[in-house]
């Protein structure tokens, strides 16, 4: 199965953020994949051995397994000898913004990122290829206990709860990606939040990918003690190439009993990034979890959030938006599994396809026998803008405990001529009739998210929008 | 300076169907006229047509308004020159407030950036007069309306937009007995020296609150009977067959 092409030249959003910047390399390997090259970022990040034979491990499972049947158009598209698997242009990360390497500033003054740092943020992180440049907390956060660092820094601090909580969520055995990101992690944030401790105001990371051909493998791990909150927010982009390159991530979130934690991503990577995630969250007694999915950009994103409910009475929330542009294929969805009494669970995705682009709702619902009395609700709806995009469903359910109650929507519509005409007959312009029957149909989401990330989505999708006929 | 909307020999077909066969209609500012016909006369066919709907194909015949042929201007250009239709079945478009909605068509038709403050006190003061509450500009447009609702926000559509020429398809039906009075009172404000007002319907009750100027009568997309309002009082006695048996 592969989408139709289009047959009509499209004009393809606009990318503000496709622009590279001449980077100095300070450390990098040769393409490809090898257990030299793990060997080589073990030496020069000063790993302990335990580490070592980790990544060693993961890349033995990453070669062994396949990539799953239903993963979308993936096999014959891209040679993992085509990357670089490690990428560095500095030397550690930086806790002010002076003394990170004048380039790398100036693609982030490009950027716009380091201006909301005073405005918004708790927390900064900033980083470019394969680590971060800049990692930065609010002093009073840190009083507080708070524990904000990259993640290669968090496990050289913290080593007990590093490793306590470092692949016991999503180990390398899960699929071949997390395989992949275990053998060559490098970057992303550790976060910790002490018990009681609310963090009210976001974390923040952008990831930036700069170098061509390049593999960016983060690794995140998100620890809200009991009765904590935090909220993390990341975002994304890369250079538009002629190339391909990859980005796989991982992120692990443990939210114990009574914690919220809230992940929220704006994922605007360029057309030439395959971008294959796994986001999970194993959530105690009473805690509840909420991922806010925003995927707006990348060439294929192949990603579920997905939330575990381990303790009685649990709550799990995945808000998914995905927007497909021409020469995008969005594979998005979420899981929910109960393991636990009383847990409740939401899915609510909206996706649009226009452009010839193409989006995939790809949902989990699963109730173990002793996970009695638990509700689930999805909603999955797709908005699509013309004949030459695509947009399909894929929910899965597997239901053993008793007396769940578990509801399943799901709609498909078109922009429908009725609608525009009634629209341009009170004067507005056909591209603005179309860019608010889409605004409409996302708002739903949109206004469960904060003011400003609201305004974001809303203006990356308006972009794509852009000269869009319905 | 020529203030007239005129339909001229006017033909329109949907799906390779004539419909509109040869109508003719003048209207001058000032004026407001009635149309009234059977199901499937082509009335909404001639509204859907004078505002540019794509699905209807105008095969000959000229629309112009003050003057100017607008037959190949886009709906939303002719929306911009002062025109203006209350659809039959007004349609919804979920997640859009109607009071966004309706900033946006008031900044269109003035060409401009309105003022916030004057835009919404000119809302307030409408709503009024509509007797509309107001949460009900805060939900999605037209989302889960009733019919009555529907037919009321196309007449606060109306009355913050002030057109020139105004359609009103069927406004009547769908409201119940105070609603029609509150509507017809509504337009009966806009009503004046600056606008032309045609009325598609059915009953001759709307017309009691709104006296038209001129009655015509379509059958089979032609208007095959002009006359003052009596005309519609006689219609609503004796019929169309009356009308069809005397041709
Ligand atoms: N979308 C369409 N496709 C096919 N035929 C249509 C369509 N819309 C209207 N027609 C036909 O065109 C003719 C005229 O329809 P029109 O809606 O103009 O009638 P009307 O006079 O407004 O009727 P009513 O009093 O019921 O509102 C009817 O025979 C109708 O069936
Ligand atoms: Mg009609």
């Amino acid at each position: 199965m592969s989408a139709p092409p289009p047959t009509e030249p499209f004009a393809g959003r606009a990318y503000k953020e496709g622009f590279h910047d001449d980077i100095k390399t300070l450390k990098s390997v040769p393409k490809g994949l090898s257990h030299a090259v793990v060997d080589y970022m073990c030496d020069v990040k000063g790993e302990p051995n335990w580490m070592r034979e980790f990544r060693h491990r993961s890349l033995d499972l990453f070669l062994k397994q396949g990539i799953p049947e239903w993963v979308p158009g993936l096999r014959d598209e891209f040679h993992y000898d085509e990357f670089t698997y490690y990428v560095s242009p500095v030397e550690k990360s930086s806790r002010r913004w002076e003394d990170v390497p004048e380039e790398i500033r100036r693609t982030y003054d490009k950027l716009g990122i380091a201006k909301e740092e005073q405005k918004l943020l708790g927390g900064l992180g900033a980083q470019i290829d394969s680590e971060m440049a800049y990692h930065n907390i609010q002093e009073s956060l840190a009083k507080k206990g708070v524990i904000f660092l990259s993640c290669d820094d968090g496990m050289k601090q913290y080593p007990d709860i590093f490793r306590q909580h470092f692949a016991k969520n999503i180990p390398p055995e899960d699929n071949k990606f997390a395989a992949l990101n275990a053998a060559f992690w490098s970057g992303g944030s550790f976060v910790y939040i002490p018990k009681g401790v609310k963090c009210d105001i976001p974390l923040s990371v952008y990831f930036r990918i700069n170098a061509e051909q390049f593999g960016q493998f983060e690794r995140t791990l998100i620890i809200c003690e009991d009765d904590s909150f935090c909220h993390y927010v990341e975002g994304c982009s890369a250079p538009i190439y002629t190339t391909n390159s990859l980005h796989a991530a991982v992120v692990e979130i443990y939210v114990k009993e009574r914690a919220r934690c809230r992940y929220t991503t704006i994922q605007n990577w360029s057309t030439d990034v395959y971008n294959l995630v796994t986001k999970r969250s194993m959530i105690s007694a009473k805690g509840v979890m909420e991922w806010v999915d925003g995927n707006l950009g990348s060439k294929r994103t192949v990603k579920y959030p997905s939330c575990y409910m381990i303790g009685e009475g649990a709550h799990g929330e995945v808000l998914s938006l995905a927007s497909a542009d021409k020469g995008m294929w969005q594979d998005a969805g979420a899981k929910l599994v109960f393991l636990a009494p009383n847990c409740s669970g939401r899915i609510n995705s909206k996706s649009i396809s226009g452009h010839g682009g193409r989006s995939s709702y790809r949902g989990l619902v699963q109730v173990a026998r002793n996970a009695t009395g638990c509700r689930a609700q999805v909603n999955c709806d797709a908005l699509i803008l013309d004949p030459h995009s695509r947009s399909d469903t894929y929910p899965t359910m597997e239901i053993n405990g008793d007396l769940a109650t578990i509801e399943h929507e799901a709609t498909v519509s078109n922009v429908s001529d009725e609608q525009l005409f009634y629209l341009t007959s009170r004067g507005l312009k056909k591209e603005d009739a179309v860019s608010m029957i889409v605004n409409g149909f996302i708002e739903p989401v949109v206004k469960e998210l904060p003011m400003e990330f609201a305004v974001e989505i809303n203006r990356l999708i308006g972009l794509q929008m852009e000269g869009s006929v319905g | 300076m020529n203030e007239t909307f005129e339909i001229v020999d006017l033909h329109a077909r949907i799906e390779e169907r004539e419909i509109l066969r040869g109508l003719n209609l003048t209207i001058r500012k000032g004026e407001v006229h009635a149309i009234m016909g059977p199901n499937g006369s082509g009335k909404s066919t001639l509204a859907n047509a004078i505002m540019g709907n794509p699905k209807y194909e105008v095969t000959a015949g000229e629309i112009r308004l003050k003057g100017e042929n607008i037959l190949n201007l886009p709906t939303e250009e002719r929306a911009r020159k002062g025109l203006f239709l209350a659809f039959q079945y007004p349609c919804e478009v979920p997640g859009v407030r109607t009071a966004n909605f309706l900033k946006l068509a008031c900044n269109a038709r003035a060409g401009k950036e309105l003022d916030t403050m004057d835009f919404y006190d000119k809302l307030q003061e409408k709503m009024k007069v509509l007797d509309i509450e107001e949460k009900f500009v805060r939900r999605y447009l037209n989302e889960g309306f009733s019919g009555g609702e529907k037919k009321r926000n196309e007449i606060l559509q109306m009355l913050m937009l002030e057109p020139e020429f105004a359609v009103l398809d069927e406004t009547d039906s769908g409201l119940d007995i105070d609603a029609l009075k509150i509507v017809c009172e509504g337009v009966n404000k806009l009503r004046g020296p600056d606008i032309g007002i045609l009325i598609i319907t059915h009953y001759e009750r709307m017309l009691r609150y709104i006296t038209p100027d001129y009655v015509h009568i379509l059958v089979e997309g032609r208007l095959v009977r002009s006359g003052g309002p009596e005309l519609a009082a006689h219609l609503e006695q004796f019929g169309y067959d009356w009308i069809t048996k005397k041709q």
